[in-house]
């Protein structure tokens, strides 16, 4: 059967409901929370503050410390708590996709903490994660050149989807399913993350990375709201 | 008790606040654009327009655009006035924090007083309050001095932390904000430039002092906030 409906019934080219809101937890030095749908993750910033030990300070830079920790209950099936291979590795990707629009030359020899908590999961948690880390990063008053925004998209079958859910991620019939997470920069539109899990053509991944950029775009205005004091709930 | 230096710098602030309006930005946004506005405080300029290079308030007063920052942590300069908390002791000085992104050294030398160089935690011990000046910082470190006047150990009193940025509202035009909470409240109240804010007097006098500058710290982008602090100060009286 081809794939020609979306099992949520969102047009191929639409994001989940968004919620977005800054200033979430009081004691850190900048905090947001950004949810597609019923993927939610919060994310905290602390510093610039000293870094120990002291042989992990840079003397020429600070540096930015990202830890993604998906909560027990936030999958169907408990998850093991603490790190684990896969935790890991998003922590240093999404590090990376933050530090390439981070002043970090202003404080040399300290540390920017950044926690990203997955409260509820389903698909496209890292993705979520960064939109929350980027906007905790700005609210923290951290100097940045620009935003980014993240979002995954995917080649279900044969067609170019936007943010993916789990049920679609899981398509095995026809072509397959191909989950591929974009973080791009507001102003440029430069890629700052990209990761493939799948196969795709080389002509279909140009029309990816543009609809990817089509995704940003729309994901920026929610997080610029936020930022400005909106509290933006669509789930209701 | 409040240093004179903060007063006249907040001042100037609260002048320039009548004479332009201004408007919250995120990083990356295009804040203005032609060829007559320069770039200032936390802005770049690409091709012919003025980009936020972090959240703040954008201001344009003549050709100048900046960023007034609204969040953030301290950063140290010299000559501010800061109170910390005694972190460590070495047979030199005390290491103080003051928040911020670098830990911060009192020598000894830097005491007014004489201190018997055996036992310097009779003068300062582990988690007592200083309130010092910054004389210089360095890179990955931060001098303190308590050679000038009013500087020293605090004893007895709370320590509160509030946004650095948001120590002008707590001080008030020419120190207003910080004496109507000492008359109302009867206590002593010193603030550091940090965001550290030393309260001493009466339970009851403390108390109500934290929940005012709390509240200022909560309400300080609105319109009318001496009112609302004369308000709750004078309401629970």
């Amino acid at each position: 059967m081809p794939y020609t409906k979306r099992p949520d019934k969102r047009k191929f080219d639409e994001l989940r409901p968004i919620k977005a809101e800054v200033g979430v937890i009081p004691n850190a030095d900048g905090s947001a929370l950004f949810a597609f749908g019923e993927t939610v993750a919060i994310a905290a910033v602390y510093g610039p503050k000293p870094l120990h030990p002291q042989h992990m300070q840079e003397p020429d830079r600070g540096i930015i410390r990202c830890n993604y920790n998906m909560l027990p209950f936030s999958v169907t099936e408990r998850a093991r708590p603490g790190p684990n291979r896969r935790s890991k590795e998003i922590s240093m990707v999404a590090g990376n996709a933050l530090a390439s629009v981070v002043d970090l030359t202003r404080f040399p020899g300290t540390v920017i903490d950044v926690e990203i908590i997955i409260l509820q999961a389903n698909a496209s948690t890292r993705c979520a994660g960064i939109n929350a880390a980027a906007m905790a990063l700005a609210h923290a008053g951290i100097v940045m050149k620009e935003m980014v925004s993240s979002v995954s998209i995917g080649k279900i079958d044969d067609k170019i989807v936007m943010d993916l859910i789990k049920e679609e991620e899981d398509h095995e019939e026809g072509e397959g399913a191909t989950d591929i997470p974009f973080t791009m920069t507001s102003r440029t539109h430069q890629i700052t993350h990209l990761q493939l899990d799948g196969r795709i053509q080389t002509h279909r991944f140009k029309e990816a990375t543009e609809a990817a950029k089509e995704a940003c775009k729309k994901i920026l205005k929610y997080q610029e709201r936020a930022l400005k004091g909106e509290k933006i709930d669509e789930t209701k | 008790m409040t240093p004179k230096t903060e007063e006249t710098e907040d001042t100037e602030m609260e002048i320039k606040e009548t004479k332009c309006e201004r408007k919250l930005v995120i990083p990356g946004e295009t804040i203005a654009s032609g060829e007559d506005y320069l770039p200032g405080d936390f802005t770049r300029k690409e091709g012919s327009e003025v980009i936020a290079n972090r959240y703040g308030l954008a201001e344009i007063s003549g050709r100048v655009v900046k960023i007034i920052p609204i969040s953030g942590v301290f950063e140290p300069r010299r000559g501010n006035n800061v109170i910390g908390r005694v972190e460590d002791i070495n047979f030199s000085g005390w290491m103080i924090d003051i928040g911020g992104p670098y830990s911060s050294f009192l020598p000894l030398m830097e005491c007014p007083r004489f201190i018997n160089r055996n036992n310097i935690a009779e003068f300062a011990n582990i988690g007592d309050v200083i309130h010092a000046k910054i004389l210089g910082v360095k890179k990955g470190g931060v001098d303190l001095t308590l050679k000038s006047r009013g500087l020293g150990p605090l004893e007895n009193g709370r320590l509160i932390k509030i946004n650095p940025n948001k120590v002008p509202r707590v001080i008030g035009k020419e120190g207003s904000m910080i004496n109507l909470i000492k008359d109302n409240t009867k206590t002593e109240i010193t603030v550091g430039q940090n965001g550290f804010v030393w309260v001493k007097g009466e339970l009851d006098g403390e108390e109500k002092a934290e929940k005012a500058i709390s509240l200022i710290v909560e309400e300080s982008s609105n319109s009318g906030l001496t009112e609302k602090i004369e308000k709750f100060l004078g309401g629970k009286k």
